[in-house]
């Protein structure tokens, strides 16, 4: 029996992908462990290895398909002695896949304080309804009546029925607060191949306006527009702002920095972000309630202190997640960051390096930016936005003095974090950033 | 003895544990089926199909009684009791061969005797003992075990059971002779099965029901309708009563029963006791298990789980509503479940029908009209009376209703209720618009042939929104 290779899931929330290249050629032997190709996700780009022994029959989806759906077989192996002729499977076209049926996701439990949750294509399971390659959306009559007479969007909900049909329990749910709403990453893979864009934006329209380059979109840039457009419409933000001085901490890495050795592996060379990374993870611990996503089930309190940290890359931006910052040193910090990040600029992360994380943290200090706001990255329910040290003047005691100032900005998920826990946290953070030494308490 | 080992063991083969099995087997696990008496459980051998095979022959009785309306005439109408007994039994026979059969085909290994829970062993596997008559037969172990186990007729203090004189379900369908005079303790679909059956023999039947009406699970319409049926019949029927005690003769039995105050006695030959079921939870080894036993019946979730790991309970054994197609489906959703099918869904309870083989039959799905209303919803009952039927009045069964119960905003149908010939045959289509959750307008949209009796299912749709054409 020739085998079917199937697009795979390279993360729990991950439906669709693009088959960046194929390292095989039809006719190839392979064996198992072997790469066959590279599947580019929205933010690495994974080799997928054959499990199988024998030959490459045939290649299914061609060398730089986008979209192509999770479970869509992409090639076929042939066994010893089969020839090509005994494929049988329909070629998927590679240029508009046939949608593959969305897993029962409503089956998955809540497991808060797993590291399920905030993955960058979290997002994906948000609407479903599962639209057929036709539109057609499955929905039992009295679903749809109910639905209609309660104004939800059928397309917003995930159907439990058969075949992913919306039926009157999801229906209910979705009135009570439950799936329709339900926090995305909570629930793997619901799958919309046509996800329902808010606002959508053609090309052609905008052409008229002047010569212009056109830039195909990378998954990666699909799942940063879709994602941060969601979060701002539904995430209700607010923003404090607070100047820290870090003059004493500036002095502190010096210090530590100077009791490094020279070279070999016990180097180290400690940044501010490390510190910053720190004190966040530090101060989270003393204000755990801002460790925390919002749910239509609940407030999820998370257990773990996992730092996401924004990292630009080329074509986007990533952001891998320093697990447990507030248990690690600065040394053992600073040392995960600097792979993390020399890995992600390359496409090397693995999912679980840069999907979960309970608090981010963006730091654009490095551009002189003094200070902005960022947006928060779903589902959790704080970012951090880091500005430029610099000196400025400051009133102490009634005379002017200079200090060096970094202006930090919190953006926040009021529906989990109130006003009053984002103040503590941030001046729990101020203090800690202010005084490094505190650290050590 | 060398234990056997499998990918999952079921003890009980009755339409749960057989239907399990061969579910499970098709999903490619090698299955073990216990059984202690016979393929096929109460259901095939003690319980749906013997009882129907009975009330066939005592309509064809009626029927014969009522030759004249149909334009023939015959005399010297009589029967044997000891055919249709042995009718009955063939008919069980029969059937209880055939899930022997079905076994065999889908490979699944039959143990006679009886299974019992024995600890788990290496690699965290379960061990199940076979037994028969205190022998051991057999040592099996499973990764997963079912327990399908079934229940019994409750047998209450004073009320114990005798081949002469206080028949349960078991002793009521292999009658001896057949008795002249019958009382009938309690009014559920088995009490009223072999009421109506006795009565259609020609027996002085008397049902006495300790709710206020017959048929208490049914809706309050129905069980008045089928009330004033069977004692049209001549049926004597004793609501709000039940009977204090029993005095044994020697060719009757005298019944105490209270009503209203008053204490009535009444001699009859036999005393049929329907009081209810009790499940067999014992010697299947629960004891030191998490297990959970409430009221002789395994406490399971939606998909037959137990409190103990790879023990699971369906069927009789485990909740009500104990009917042979629940424990069926509860075999399918549970093996489904354990192989990690997707999409399993646990059985909704409100989609079950449930038959009565009476005469008139009742059937029905979902919410009674008071249910309904006490769950404080808005509804839009619809009603259609046989009489405006063609097709019933063509078979000469007037008699009969069938009655619609809607959500007045959403148009879910909650409930469907009905009384009348063919009724078993017909809740059928109001399970599937349930299940697929269509609303009266896909009922209205529905083409029902004509003539027939489903027709009227139209019609009671129809009713519901006053837009009912025949009536």
């Amino acid at each position: 029996m020739p085998i079917n290779v199937l697009m795979p899931a390279l993360s729990p929330t991950m439906t669709e992908g693009k088959l960046a290249r194929w390292l095989k050629k039809e006719g190839d032997a392979v064996k198992s462990g072997q790469v066959l190709c590279e599947i580019e996700t929205d933010k690495a780009t994974m080799e997928v290895e054959a499990v199988d022994e024998g030959t490459l029959g045939k290649i299914l989806v061609a060398e730089g398909a986008e979209g192509v759906k999770v479970n869509t077989p992409i090639a076929v192996i042939l066994e010893e002695g089969e020839k090509a002729s005994a494929i049988t499977i329909a070629p998927a076209p590679s240029a508009a896949p046939t949608p593959t049926l969305p897993r029962d996701g409503g089956e998955s439990p809540i497991a808060p304080n797993t590291t399920t949750s905030p993955s960058p294509v979290a997002g994906e399971s948000r609407g479903g309804g599962m639209p057929a390659s036709d539109g057609r959306l499955f929905a039992s009559p009295l679903a749809r009546r109910m639905a209609e007479q309660a104004k939800i969007d059928l397309g917003a909900i995930k159907g439990s029925g058969p075949s992913g049909r919306i039926v009157k329990a999801d229906i209910d749910a979705a009135l009570a607060g439950g799936s329709a709403r339900k926090a995305p990453a909570m629930s793997p893979v619901a799958a919309s191949a046509v996800a329902p864009t808010p606002m959508p934006v053609a090309s052609a329209a905008l052409a008229a306006i002047g010569p212009h380059k056109l830039i195909p979109l990378t998954t990666m840039r699909r799942v940063i527009a879709r994602r941060l457009t969601e979060s701002k419409q539904q995430v209700p933000h607010f923003y404090l702002t607070i100047d820290c001085e870090i003059d004493k901490l500036l002095a502190g890495r010096a210090a530590l920095n100077a009791k490094s050795p020279e070279k070999g592996p016990g180097a180290f060379k400690l940044s501010v972000n490390d510190f910053i990374i720190k004190s966040v993870a530090v101060a989270l611990r003393q204000v755990p309630n801002a460790n925390a996503s919002f749910s239509d089930e609940g407030m999820l309190i998370w257990e773990n202190v996992d730092i996401s940290v924004a990292v630009a890359i080329p074509g986007g931006l990533i952001t891998p997640i320093i697990r447990r910052a507030d248990q690690k040193g600065l040394v053992q910090i600073s040392n995960e960051m600097k792979d993390l990040a020399a890995r992600a600029k390359e496409g090397k992360l693995k999912p679980e390096e840069f999907q979960g994380g309970t608090f981010s943290i963006s730091n654009l200090g490095m551009f002189g930016i003094k200070q902005f706001e960022a947006v928060i990255n779903p589902p959790q329910g704080c970012i951090l936005a880091i500005g430029a040290g610099e000196q400025r003047p400051v009133v102490k005691n009634g005379a002017l003095a200079i200090a060096t100032v970094m202006t930090c900005s919190l953006s926040v998920d009021h529906r989990v974090v109130d006003g009053v826990v984002g103040a503590e946290f941030i001046a729990a953070f101020k203090k800690i950033i202010e005084d490094p030494l505190a650290m050590l308490l | 003895m060398a234990e056997q080992s499998f990918d999952l063991i079921v003890v009980g083969g009755g339409p749960g544990g057989y239907v399990a099995a061969i579910r499970a087997a098709q999903l490619k696990m090698n299955v073990a089926l216990v059984e202690r008496e016979h393929l096929g459980g109460i259901c095939l051998n003690w319980g749906c199909i013997p009882t129907k095979a009975l009330l066939r022959s005592s309509e064809i009785n009626h029927l014969l009684h009522h030759l004249d309306a149909y334009g023939f005439s015959a005399s010297n109408i009589s029967f044997d009791i000891g055919k249709i007994v042995k009718r009955s039994r063939a008919v069980a026979g029969q059937l209880s061969g055939g899930v022997k059969h079905l076994l065999r085909k889908n490979k699944v290994t039959v143990f006679d005797g009886q299974g019992k829970l024995a600890g788990i062993g290496a690699g965290g596997v379960r061990k199940v003992v076979v037994a028969k008559d205190g022998k051991p037969v057999a040592d099996l172990v499973a990764k997963n075990v079912i327990l399908a186990t079934g229940a019994r007729a409750r047998v209450l203090p004073g009320f114990e059971p005798d081949p002469k004189r206080v028949w349960t379900y078991k002793e009521a369908m292999v009658p001896p002779t057949m008795p002249k005079s019958l009382l009938v303790i309690g009014s559920g679909a088995i009490g009223i099965e072999f009421a109506s059956f006795y009565r259609n023999l020609g027996a002085e039947v008397t049902v006495v029901e300790v709710m206020d009406r017959v048929l208490p699970v049914e809706d309050e319409e129905i069980s008045a309708f089928a009330k004033k049926a069977f004692e049209k019949q001549g049926m004597k029927i004793l609501t709000s009563a039940s009977v204090k005690s029993l005095k044994k003769g020697a060719d009757s039995v005298t019944a105490l029963v209270e009503q209203a105050g008053k204490t009535l006695e009444i001699t009859v030959e036999v005393v049929i006791s329907a009081v209810g079921i009790v499940g067999n939870f014992e010697n299947l080894g629960l004891e030191g298990t998490k297990v959970k036993v409430e009221k002789t019946h395994v406490v399971t979730d939606g998909y037959g789980a137990t409190g103990e790991p790879g023990v699971y309970a369906i069927g009789d054994l485990t909740g009500p509503p104990w009917l042979a197609h629940k424990a069926s489906h509860e075999g399918v959703v549970c093996v489904e479940k354990l192989v990690g099918i997707k999409g399993v869904h646990p059985l909704d309870v409100s989609n079950i029908p449930g038959c009565t083989y009476c005469m008139p039959q009742v059937a029905s799905v979902g919410m009674t009209e008071a249910k309904a209303k006490a769950e404080g919803r808005e509804i839009r009952v619809g009603r259609f009376p046989y009489l405006g039927n063609g097709k019933a009045i063509a078979l000469g069964e007037p008699e009969g209703l069938v009655k619609t119960i809607f959500d007045a905003k959403t148009g879910e149908l909650l409930g469907a209720h009905m009384i009348g010939a063919e009724v078993t045959e017909l809740i059928q289509g109001y399970g599937i618009a349930k299940t697929l959750e269509t609303t009266e307008v896909e009922l209205m949209h529905t083409v029902f042939p004509h003539p027939t009796l489903s027709e009227m299912m139209h019609e009671s749709v129809l009713d519901a929104y006053g837009r009912a054409i025949h009536f």
